[in-house]
């Protein structure tokens, strides 16, 4: 078991987050949406894992490199 | 009546266009503007300015009410809209129009109607132009999605009525993949347009997309500005765009050119619009939609024309005839536009950030930015920082312009698309003119690859 901290690809906000504490996800499965410069931008699983922690909600401000999920693998 | 005020209501490189024209003709400018953009250029060059509001458009470049405001405040007789924002928005316009302001586009009812994939649709089929086969009405079933599909035959494509720039499509190339996507498709349109109206049509595979530039006044006089072709697209968001389009030979140009003024004279337009079609791979072609409104890409007409298409707008606003008849307009040469846009140029993902340098190409090459050395690319509006448009005498002459012209713009600071747009414009395809929606997609894919 390792946790890899998935971080955010872009500067702006939260739009919607897909997935729960706890839940089971797959590799390029869509965790959050955000959006940024009216346009969303998925934040996918960089590996098949589980979802230890969410670090932010929805509508939360983001930047570029913010930690916003932490994955268990 | 002559215009002598004009409020813009929009930003960047748009608004700046606008004061140009207005300038140019001896109009007084009024800038809005939100907190996120008080040092922006567009403020400093108007006349005027008022603070509209809060950085995010809903509170400030969508508040209509605040604009109406802003435009009795500052005495401004007409409102250009410029693109995006309200200026596609039937409400706004006809609040312009029961408050005395003129709204430099068409009448409210067309901006309405038009605004409706389903009434739009609907309006041209009964005039005679060409719509793509799928459904008359909303799809309200899954039971009615499967067997219109299998009516026109897979693959098809599911779109928010309400829908736009390419935001809520998606495809299905089988009665499996439609069963298993269409709720979400129908959610996916509450959740961004407020209303779950979906409708089906018949997917077009690598498909082209050209738009016939339109001008019409209150007299009942219609004229085309020749085509643009915009089958350069990311996310089904044009990129490039160029006129005259590579595709089309004497006879097919001839029917779309007519196409278009049909439609635009059957629903009574008035002001500039764009009719956008969708070309299929045996060169029939289909009504898409109608932008009523000025084109982000209006600068690659004005290039082959030589017009000035802002100031046909304030003409034709304020009441005059089109300054030209249809046999005193022509094309002459080519021209190229590229969209400049804050994203990463591999992941098409938006990077907003300040500008740390900036050099722009010299001699020859048309730049409408409204960004300079330290500006600030805010999240809160679109990437699209500046257009670059070259002309020639003819196609290949211009792509050499452009791939010149991109590999001289330094932009530091911020990601963006010039790598991008330098693999298309240097793409064998691109340049043989044999090209289609897909180009982006495989230029990406091919990137990815080699990686």
């Amino acid at each position: 078991m390792a946790l890899i901290e998935v971080k955010a690809e872009t500067t702006g906000m939260v739009w919607k987050i897909n997935v729960r504490q706890g839940d089971r996800v797959s590799e390029d499965g869509t965790l959050m949406t955000l959006e940024s410069m009216k346009m969303e931008v998925p934040t996918l699983a960089p590996e098949d894992g589980t979802v230890k922690e969410i670090m932010v909600k929805e509508g939360d401000p983001i930047s570029e490199g913010d930690v916003i999920i932490i994955l268990e693998v | 009546m002559t215009i002598k005020k004009i409020l813009i209501a929009n930003r960047g490189e748009i608004a700046r266009r606008v004061i140009s024209t207005c300038r140019k003709m001896g109009i007084k400018t009024v800038a809005v503007y939100s907190e996120a953009d008080q040092d922006a250029l567009h403020v400093r060059e108007a006349d005027e300015s008022v603070l509209i509001g809060p950085a995010p458009v809903a509170q400030s470049y969508l508040n209509s009410g605040t604009i109406i405001s802003a435009v009795r405040e500052t005495g401004a007789d007409a409102v250009h809209p410029g693109y995006g924002l309200l200026s596609e928005n039937g409400d706004f316009a006809a609040e312009c129009e029961k408050s005395g302001i003129i709204f430099i586009g068409p009448p409210s009812r067309v901006i309405s109607d038009m605004g409706s994939k389903i009434e739009a649709r609907r309006k041209m089929t009964a005039l005679g132009v060409p719509v793509v086969p799928g459904s008359e009405e909303a799809v309200e079933s899954l039971e009615e999605a499967m067997e219109l599909a299998r009516e026109i035959v897979y693959p098809v494509m599911l779109k928010a009525s309400a829908g736009g720039g390419g935001v809520g499509i998606s495809i299905f190339n089988s009665p499996e993949e439609l069963e298993k996507g269409f709720q979400n498709i129908r959610d996916r349109s509450r959740l961004y347009f407020g209303n779950p109206t979906v409708l089906l049509e018949k997917f077009i595979e690598s498909p082209r997309h050209i738009e016939v530039q339109i001008a019409a006044d209150q007299y009942g006089n219609v004229v085309h500005l020749f085509e643009r072709e915009c089958s350069v697209q990311r996310r089904h968001q044009k990129v490039l765009e160029e006129s005259p389009s590579p595709f089309l030979s004497g006879d097919l140009r001839d029917r779309l050119l007519a196409s278009a003024i049909q439609g635009a004279r059957g629903i009574g337009y008035r002001n500039l619009g764009t009719m956008e079609f969708i070309f299929g791979q045996n060169g029939e072609f289909y009504f898409l939609e109608m932008n009523t409104r000025l084109q982000v890409e209006h600068p690659v007409t004005e290039a082959v024309t030589g017009l000035d298409l802002v100031e046909w707008q304030i003409r034709i606003a304020q009441g005059e005839q089109l300054p030209l008849s249809q046999d005193q307009i022509s094309s002459q040469g080519h021209a190229i536009e590229c969209r400049i846009y804050a994203e990463d140029p591999v992941r098409l993902i938006p990077s907003p950030g300040t500008i740390s340098k900036l050099a722009w190409p010299v001699g020859g090459v048309r730049i409408d930015t409204a960004v300079e050395e330290g500006s600030k690319v805010s999240q809160y509006y679109d990437p699209m920082i500046a257009k670059l448009v070259v002309q020639g005498g003819d196609r290949q002459e211009t792509i050499v312009a452009m791939n010149k012209a991109l590999s001289q713009t330094q932009i530091e600071g911020i990601k963006n698309n010039i790598p991008l747009l330098l693999n298309v414009v240097r793409n064998d395809g691109f340049i043989r003119g044999d090209y289609c929606t897909d180009l982006i997609a495989g230029l990406q894919s091919a990137a990815k690859k080699g990686r």
